[in-house]
């Protein structure tokens, strides 16, 4: 179910002007991404942690959306350190525990705590229409805009109507096996899913012609200029050139 | 009271107006002749299938007729300017309310058409929050869309159209799935509505309650129906026999 939990407060991080906040979490994430050593992602994983704290956001919450990451990460944690090529430092029966694999999944895990906490903390405290509204302002392509925002709000529709085409199969008697009927029913359904998915799109289409949409997304929050704007910027480029350097310039 | 006076500029004129849906060999609607004057409320009671939701399309430019004309508020409309500019006077309501509501919010969706219409944000949550409240929808407003309940989400999609200000409502089957509390509350906002509007409905009495003239459409074409024919339903000295209308 999607939920804006976030979105409801009233944080520094809430106030300031939504396309600073979409930019250096952005530009951060990048830089998280791109980078291989320990002490850069360490120092990255603190700054996502910090900004946590002015954005005030529920830390069980926050924990919460974590664990879907969790359970990502231990499939990561578990196949990994077997399957990489290099130095063994563990062996166990047939498997071999490789040190290049230990070390790509540390900096998986710490590359995306990172990157869910800035996100968690500059992105999810603003609702999805100012979301779509600054990405139209800062001259993301319309479509791309459309096609996310209407995602995000269908794909429970689409969900719901694929519980109601799975009732309707099982109560027909339908068990799923190894056979060719299974497997046609499947393929039925997934099929049907995307007929209806696409009917439903182009009624939403209509739906929103109808009430004068003309490709741009409007905002009902306000925000105004400010010197937290400013001084934020101030601190989030200082932090990411702090990144870099660590980075490309190792002591 | 849906006489055609020569000194009124009908809202809505269909002149022969005709529709086939691409690969169909018949037409949806056929050589339709209707006109919709300023304060009247038009009941259309017909099965489905037999073009209804399309003639609602045809009058929003969602499809174009094959053939015919349509006026609409004295001028014709014909290209997607036309009825960019009829979308903000004519408000459908769709039959599905999850079409309608796409926002996470109710108060987002109600107030996506007024920021569409150039309204600033603040203009925008007024409207919202007046158009709210006239439908006895207070404290709706941080409510997440999808996890109303059918009569609520009925109530805010209507909420949605009203808040654009129209001249004439569509009603695709307001009453579909709705409780008889709701369908009650929704029978209260609409007679206290002073709009012109057409109302589809397969619900006579939902019908009669809220329509001056009931039209039936049968094979691509509107007939005007006879209220007796329907609405008390009293036959004194024959009510022991079977029968059918």
């Amino acid at each position: 179910m999607i939920q804006e939990t976030f979105a409801i407060g009233d944080s520094i991080i809430h106030r300031l002007d939504p396309r600073v906040r979409v930019v250096f979490a952005t530009l951060f994430s990048f830089l998280v991404a791109l980078s291989d050593r320990f002490p850069t992602l360490y120092a990255a994983f603190g700054i996502s942690v910090l900004m946590i704290i002015p954005a005030r956001l529920d830390i069980r919450e926050a924990g919460k959306r974590l664990k879907t990451l969790f359970w990502f990460m231990l499939l990561i944690w578990m196949v990994l350190p077997l399957t990489f090529e290099g130095d063994t430092i563990y062996r166990l029966g047939v498997f071999a525990v490789k040190r290049q694999g230990l070390v790509l999944c540390a900096q998986i895990t710490l590359k995306a705590v990172s990157i869910l906490l800035i996100f968690m903390a500059l992105l999810s405290t603003m609702n999805i229409n100012t979301l779509g509204h600054t990405l139209n302002r800062l001259s993301v392509p319309g479509k791309l805009v459309h096609l996310f925002l209407i995602t995000y709000r269908y794909i429970f529709v689409i969900e719901e109507e694929y519980r109601r085409l799975r009732t309707a199969i099982k109560i027909r008697g339908f068990k799923s096996g190894t056979n060719l009927h299974s497997y046609k029913t499947h393929a039925y359904l997934l099929g049907m899913l995307f007929v209806r998915a696409s009917i439903r799109a182009e009624r939403v289409h209509e739906a929103m012609l109808c009430r004068g949409f003309h490709g741009r997304f409007y905002s009902l929050d306000g925000y105004k200029p400010s010197r937290k704007n400013r001084n934020f910027s101030i601190i989030m480029t200082a932090a990411i050139a702090c990144l870099t350097f660590i980075e490309y310039y190792p002591i | 009271m849906n006489k055609p006076a020569p000194d009124r500029i009908p809202l809505i004129r269909l002149s022969g107006v005709s529709y086939r849906y691409p690969g169909a060999d018949t037409n949806v609607i056929d050589n339709l002749d209707f006109q919709l004057y300023p304060g009247d409320r038009t009941g259309v009671m017909a099965p489905n299938g037999s073009g209804k939701t399309t003639l609602f399309y045809l009058l929003m430019g969602l499809l174009k007729p094959s053939d015919g004309l349509i006026e609409i508020f004295g001028k014709p409309a014909e290209t997607e300017k036309d009825f960019e500019q009829i979308r903000r006077r004519i408000g459908l309501l769709f039959q599905d309310a999850d079409d309608q509501l796409f926002s996470p919010t109710v108060l987002e969706d109600v107030a996506f058409g007024p920021l569409n219409l150039g309204k600033n944000q603040e203009e925008a949550r007024d409207i919202a929050m007046k158009t709210l409240n006239e439908l006895g929808l207070d404290g709706y407003e941080n409510k997440i869309t999808f996890k109303l309940s059918g009569g609520e989400k009925r109530l805010v999609s209507l909420a949605t159209v009203l808040a654009m200000e129209p001249d004439v409502l569509l009603l695709d089957e307001p009453s579909t799935g709705l409780d008889e509390k709701t369908k009650a509350r929704l029978v209260n906002v609409l007679l206290n509505l002073d709009l012109s509007y057409i109302l589809i409905s397969h619900e006579t009495s939902f019908l009669y309650d809220l329509t001056d003239s009931v039209y039936t459409m049968r094979q691509g074409k509107m007939k005007r129906a006879e209220k007796i024919h329907v609405h008390p339903h009293v036959h004194p000295h024959t009510s022991h026999i079977r029968h059918h209308h």
